[in-house]
């Protein structure tokens, strides 16, 4: 469970393992810190112990799982965006809590938000960070399977040149590595292929929790414009704009972002 | 051994600096700026026309492919083309469709009836390919989730294969052709259906496919016999493992070949031409060639073990002259002699007793490809026909209206096999 952009793992995050829909889908999630529970749902990148975990799990107890279908899972159990948001739910059972905050980011803002649409008790407050989930003609979002790795860090972050580029860089020598990191792309993939486009607009609606929108000014992925999208159909929801950050808002700008990320959840 | 000739039919005049400006041949390449079906009327006349002079000519079959928004092949439906060589193929080549690319249609059925229809037309003639698709035409050009593609395949696999051999109408609940009646007007001629080709890139799954349903295996690359040695090597240890018989007409694989008077001659007359197809019908970023989660981890883990991808970059990007060419066997080029001992060598090393012969490369013309057929056909074909004759296998995937021309010299009238 370590990702390139990953900060160590501390001493006091535990991993925990669930068997889920009939015992068919495994499940990994890490918790750290104490506290009323948040769930924390990641994007394209993978799991990946960050800055905002950290600060998550300095007020509460953070829950981050990851992604299914990383590892030998037959991805076969969960066709659809609807079979994810299921799996989420049921996760929630497995966690015993019966509600939490769900902060999600990129694709994870995607899973949040079909969580909120279909668990609606169950979710007290959302952050999106960056969430696709909608297709716009006017701002079309890159395909991440069909450009160079250079070219998407280019999209991805504010500044490409500075540190973040490079831990953000394929582990080209390492055939293994490289594998395991096509792999859990694949797996988001494996819900948004070929366009993030999956019914949301039809779903969105239905979220009652407050909704924070962030989104880095420099967002050349998945451009602040798709915050529109998200506005117009939530009924409580405001926007914050990080300035000098991408699409990893939370990584080029931690201190911004995670200000932001405590102040909605109180 | 069995020759067929196999077109992929090219676009012949790319710009010169095609491979500096534009990213790919396949998925990408603007068709606005770069295909003018004006040219694409003369190529598809062109590329008919070979196929047929390659059945007057003798060779045992004719082969057509299908890829999508492709600068090196824009054959987007090979059974449009396997129907206009189904009328005008009088020698009764075999006509081998290498194939449909399955998970690209749902229903599925309209493979089962549209190969069936050309098993008709073509009174039995019909090789049924069934490829899993490369990653560009499935899951770039034609949307497909990556991980999804082999899941679609299998599930084609064994509705076509059902539609085929089943009484109708029955009921198929899959989890990606749900039909309430199954019931295809016609069947195929052939019985229990047509010989079943399945074309590859290497992967493990579908070489255990071709050992549990006794069908084919063909390697289709155009990096030729040397490379195809670890990819043939790991079929048939998996055949020995499934305790399935050696029987080289089990296996094909394709190689681009030029045919000329001398040694010297093919390199002058071909070169170019071929390094036009390496320049650029090759020009595919690595980005294209596998879209997260198109292969499993099981094959994954083979490729990486096998060095797989790292080889067949080692081919795609060193400097390539003549020399580096024909050494590394990318092609097989020379006199007629010259050509017929590499191959045999190939079809030995290989255990392969089909050939895919790739005869029109790149921008070559049509008069050159004429040449190189017609060479292959008078000098090549008579004495590479015979490898494998005296070893006593049966060739149980050969359509049984075709022509069967084992020993016989080109050009002298064949048996026919029904």
């Amino acid at each position: 469970m370590t990702d390139v952009m990953t900060n160590p793992m501390p001493s006091y995050a535990l991993e925990r393992h669930f068997a889920l829909v009939s015992g068919r889908v495994p499940a990994t999630v890490l918790v750290a810190g104490s506290g009323e529970p948040v769930l924390y749902l990641h994007g394209a990148g993978g799991l990946a112990w960050n800055p905002l975990l950290e600060a998550l799990a300095g007020q509460y107890t953070v829950y981050a799982p990851e992604h299914p279908g990383a590892g030998q899972t037959d991805l076969l159990h969960l066709r659809d965006m609807w079979d994810l948001a299921l799996y989420y739910d049921e996760l929630l059972d497995a966690l015993q809590l019966p509600t939490v905050a769900v902060v999600g980011h990129s694709f994870g803002g995607m899973a949040a938000a079909e969580l909120a649409a279909n668990s609606r008790p169950r979710v007290s407050k959302l952050v999106l960070i960056a969430p696709i989930g909608f297709w716009r003609d006017d701002a079309p979002i890159a395909d991440l399977a069909g450009i160079s790795p250079e070219h998407l860090i280019q999209l991805l972050l504010h500044d490409p040149s500075g540190p973040l580029a490079a831990a953000l860089a394929p582990p080209r020598h390492d055939p293994q590595a490289m594998f395991e990191a096509t792999v859990r792309m694949a797996s988001i993939l494996h819900f948004i292929w070929p366009l993030p486009d999956k019914g949301l607009k039809r779903r969105l609606h239905r979220v009652t929790a407050p909704t924070l929108l962030l989104w880095g000014t420099g967002d050349k992925l998945v451009p602040p414009v798709y915050a529109e999208e998200f506005d117009s159909r939530l009924s409580d929801s405001r926007l914050e704009l990080i300035e000098n950050a991408g699409h990893l808002p939370h990584l080029e700008q931690p201190a911004a972002t995670c200000a932001c990320v405590l102040k909605f959840l109180g | 051994m069995k020759s067929i000739f196999f077109h992929f039919m090219p676009y012949r005049d790319l710009p010169e600096d095609f491979d500096k400006k534009h990213e790919s041949i396949w998925v990408t390449p603007p068709n606005d700026e770069l295909c003018d079906p004006n040219m694409v009327r003369q190529y598809y006349k062109w590329s008919l026309d070979e196929l047929e002079l390659a059945d007057r000519l003798g060779f045992d079959g004719v082969g057509v492919n299908e890829h999508h928004q492709n600068g090196y092949g824009f054959m987007a439906s090979p059974n449009l083309m396997a129907a206009a060589l189904a009328r005008r193929t009088p020698n009764n080549s075999a006509i081998c469709v290498l194939g449909n690319t399955l998970a690209l249609y749902t229903p599925a059925t309209r493979v089962a009836e549209e190969f069936a229809m050309i098993d008709c037309l073509s009174d039995g003639r019909l090789v049924a390919g069934f490829p899993v698709g490369t990653s560009m035409d499935v899951n770039f050009c034609y949307g497909v989730t990556p991980t999804l593609t082999r899941p679609r395949y299998r599930e084609a696999v064994d509705l076509i294969t059902q539609a085929w051999t089943r009484p109708g109408p029955f009921t198929f609940n899959g989890e990606f052709n749900q039909l309430r009646y199954v019931n295809p007007w016609p069947k195929p001629l052939q019985k229990p259906h047509p010989p079943v080709w399945l074309a590859g890139g290497g992967s493990v799954e579908t070489w255990e496919l071709a050992g549990d349903r006794d069908w084919t295996y063909n390697y289709l690359s155009f990096f030729g016999y040397q490379l195809a040695q670890k990819v043939m090597g790991g079929f048939w240890e998996t055949m020995d493992r499934m305790g399935v018989d050696r029987n080289p007409y089990r296996a094909g694989y394709s190689q681009q070949i030029c045919v000329s008077e001398t040694d010297e001659r093919a390199e002058e007359e071909y070169l170019e031409h071929v390094m036009y197809f390496f320049n650029k019908c090759m020009h595919t970023p690595p980005w294209f060639r596998e879209a997260p989660g198109y292969r499993t981890r099981r094959s994954s883990e083979f490729a990486i073990k096998s060095n797989q991808a790292t080889e067949i970059v080692r081919m795609a990007t060193m400097e390539k002259d003549w020399k580096t060419l024909v050494d590394s066997g990318m092609i097989i080029a020379g006199s007629p002699a010259t050509v017929a001992d590499r191959l045999i060598e190939a079809a030995k090393t290989l255990n392969a007793g089909n050939l895919i012969a790739l005869l029109q490369i790149g921008s070559m013309p049509h008069h050159l490809t004429e040449k190189n057929i017609t060479l292959f056909a008078e000098e090549v074909l008579p004495r590479i026909r015979g490898q494998w004759a005296d070893e006593g296998w049966d060739h149980r995937w050969w359509p049984s209206g075709a022509a069967s021309r084992v020993g016989t010299l080109a050009g002298e009238p064949e048996r026919s096999a029904r």
